[in-house]
């Protein structure tokens, strides 16, 4: 078994990157992820690694994409408004076929919005908050040794598909502090970065490369060969479908014979959770469905369940951005429901989606 | 005896000069000439990786025999600032124009100024934006006409961005100067500027920053006989040539 600590989501976003061999992180503080930033600039020096506090969230993932460009495992991290100002930079990363793994802890919005958590930056984060209709993995893990595990995962799969990943937790995930088992987790072989530069004279044929965010109109020798526009269009549409076949992840939990279904990822999972089990103990047949990724979406096990019958309550704090996801599923078969941030049980933005909301919730829909 | 290269490309370019990509009388070739010539005689261009961002000065990725990346508009000195921290070893240049680095990069300048990061910016300042038709940019003239300043830069539109005078007073560079090649002995002088800049790099001193100012015939709807005479007559006595910074310590 692996060291064990008591850490929260923050921090165990630096461990996994740790554990994935990350070599340089690029940051720039921002509420309520601030604890990652400080947590790579006490234990990324130390140990020759590559800390930079950068000017902007501009800076970061600019930065990011030319550390990237030398083949290291390199990252950054933010919240809501820096995440608006990665946007740009998400889409350059995506034309360059970039592997790099962005953290996203969501807080609420728009705007400032607030310093603390929320789940509003779902549908810039699965269906591209930049120019151009890029696509990218998103992860979202639902604890702490999840936290530090699928960044791990998201290290391989920006790997494997020469491509960014996100991992997008929330305020709350972010601040908790659970029992954490570090671990270094083996994925398989990744795909050698022989497009990565190293200076002419490092390079095993002698060859130079180009690394580009401008592919498909700029050449960029040896690899990838693209001669014209279209062919980035065939490629990158090729290896967004092999996304979509190969990375669906979702955990179900009871819902064989239920009736309702619960859809969340996040901190709204673990309080779904707990009002499930409250829920189960009166009587009440409800399972659950939670996107261990939200692009790409589950979207076949929701269908075979709208198929069946069974309704649909999506939990999350924002004013509905899953539930748009859940509805595509449900294919109009199926009855969804939101319960959404309007339900947060305090009017300051210390308020969240309780546990016992949502048993009312339920109660409500299965009593109907 | 031994033979003494005395005209001809530099070992850098791989590319004919009837094949490439400027406009006829830009001065964008003769200015990478003089940094590939200054990297060639550095013998380090095996270890050089080139930086660059979208905007005229794009075609340097093409022509150069270096590893290259090539970032978003603006975005390069962020770019240079990752390539470096990880290839700690490399010289690491980055290209970009004056709207590269005075206006949509002047933060990312600034700031890896601030944090004297070790590579070498180099701006070539033909005082408008080129690439996207000649609209005002931070470092065009008072009275010049431009295609968002028909009537010419008036106050009202601000005042020429004086970029290696502004950097010089950050304490993290090590070398600032402004170059021009529009002389035989203004090109020597620059290719002086550059490799002391290189050589700042090289020894780990500080950031270091070479702006050039450059023709662009096209842009400014002139001849090229017409564009060195601007050059001399408008540019050089508003944005005067020289060293602003040269140290060895940042202290």
């Amino acid at each position: 078994m692996g060291e064990r600590l008591f850490v929260i989501g923050n921090e165990a976003i630096g461990w996994g990157a740790l554990n994935a061999g990350c070599d340089a992180y690029i940051g720039y503080p921002i509420t309520p992820q601030n604890e990652t930033t400080e947590w790579f600039a006490g234990e990324f020096p130390k140990r020759g690694k590559v800390f930079i506090q950068s000017q902007s969230e501009v800076g970061s993932i600019n930065i990011l994409f030319g550390a990237v460009a030398t083949g290291h495992r390199a990252m950054t991290s933010t919240s809501g408004p820096g995440w608006g100002l990665m946007q740009e930079g998400m889409s350059h990363l995506s034309n360059g076929e970039m592997p790099c793994i962005i953290s996203l802890v969501q807080r609420g919005g728009p705007g400032a919005g607030t310093t603390r958590h929320g789940q509003m930056d779902y549908l810039s984060a699965t269906w591209g908050g930049g120019n151009g209709g890029y696509k990218n993995i998103v992860l979202t893990p639902a604890s702490v040794q999840e936290t530090h595990d699928f960044v791990q995962l998201a290290f391989y799969l920006a790997d494997k598909y020469r491509n960014p990943v996100i991992v997008m937790t929330d305020g709350l995930l972010g601040q908790m502090a659970e029992p954490l088992e570090l671990k270094v987790l083996d994925f398989g072989p990744v795909p050698e970065k022989d497009w990565a530069v190293r200076g002419r004279a490092n390079q095993p044929d002698g060859i130079r490369r180009v690394v580009n965010v401008m592919q498909g109109l700029i050449p960029s020798p040896p690899h990838p060969p693209y001669t014209g526009f279209s062919d980035l269009l065939k490629v990158l549409n090729e290896k967004y479908e092999r996304m979509k076949e190969s990375e669906v992840r979702y955990e179900t939990y009871l819902i064989d014979d239920a009736d309702l279904i619960i859809v969340a990822y996040g901190y709204t999972a673990r309080v779904s959770k707990e009002a499930l089990k409250a829920a189960r103990k009166d009587g009440f047949r409800v399972g659950m469905i939670r996107p261990l990724a939200v692009w790409p979406f589950p979207y076949q096990i929701v269908r075979e369940m709208a198929s069946k019958g069974c309704r649909f309550l999506v939990v999350e704090d924002s004013l509905g951005q899953l539930v748009e996801d859940v509805r595509i599923g449900a294919q109009g078969k199926a009855d969804v429901h939101l319960l959404g941030a309007l339900a947060r049980h305090d009017p300051g933005d210390g308020g969240m989606i309780l546990p016992d909301t949502v048993i009312n919730e339920i109660y409500r829909l299965m009593n109907r | 005896m031994k033979k003494k290269l005395v005209s001809g490309l530099p070992k850098l370019w791989v590319r004919h000069p009837a094949e490439r990509l400027e406009c006829p009388g830009c001065q964008y070739p003769i200015i990478t000439r003089i940094v590939y010539d200054v990297i060639d005689e550095l013998g380090i261009e095996g270890n050089t990786i080139l930086v660059n961002s979208s905007a005229c000065g794009f075609a340097v990725i093409l022509t150069t025999s270096t590893d290259c990346v090539h970032a978003n508009h603006g975005q390069g000195i962020d770019a240079a600032c990752g390539v470096k921290a990880l290839l700690p070893d490399s010289l690491v240049v980055c290209f970009g124009g004056d709207g590269d680095v005075a206006a949509i990069g002047a933060g990312a300048f600034v700031n890896a100024a601030q944090r004297a990061d070790k590579f070498t910016v180099i701006m070539v300042n033909n005082g408008h934006f080129a690439m996207t038709g000649g609209q005002l940019a931070p470092t065009t003239l008072m009275g010049q006409i431009t295609t968002t300043t028909p009537e010419g830069r008036g106050p009202n539109m601000g005042y020429p961005a004086r970029m290696p005078e502004m950097i010089a007073t950050v304490q993290g560079v090590a070398y600032s100067a402004r170059g021009a090649a529009n002389t035989p002995a203004n090109y020597l002088k620059t290719r002086k500027y550059v490799k002391t800049a290189f050589e700042k790099q090289l020894d780990n001193i500080g950031f270091s920053f070479v702006e050039f100012l450059s023709a662009c015939p096209t842009g400014w709807r002139m001849t090229p006989q017409e564009s060195i005479r601007w050059i001399e007559e408008k540019m050089i006595p508003a944005l005067p040539l020289g060293e602003f910074k040269n140290v060895d310590r940042l202290d």
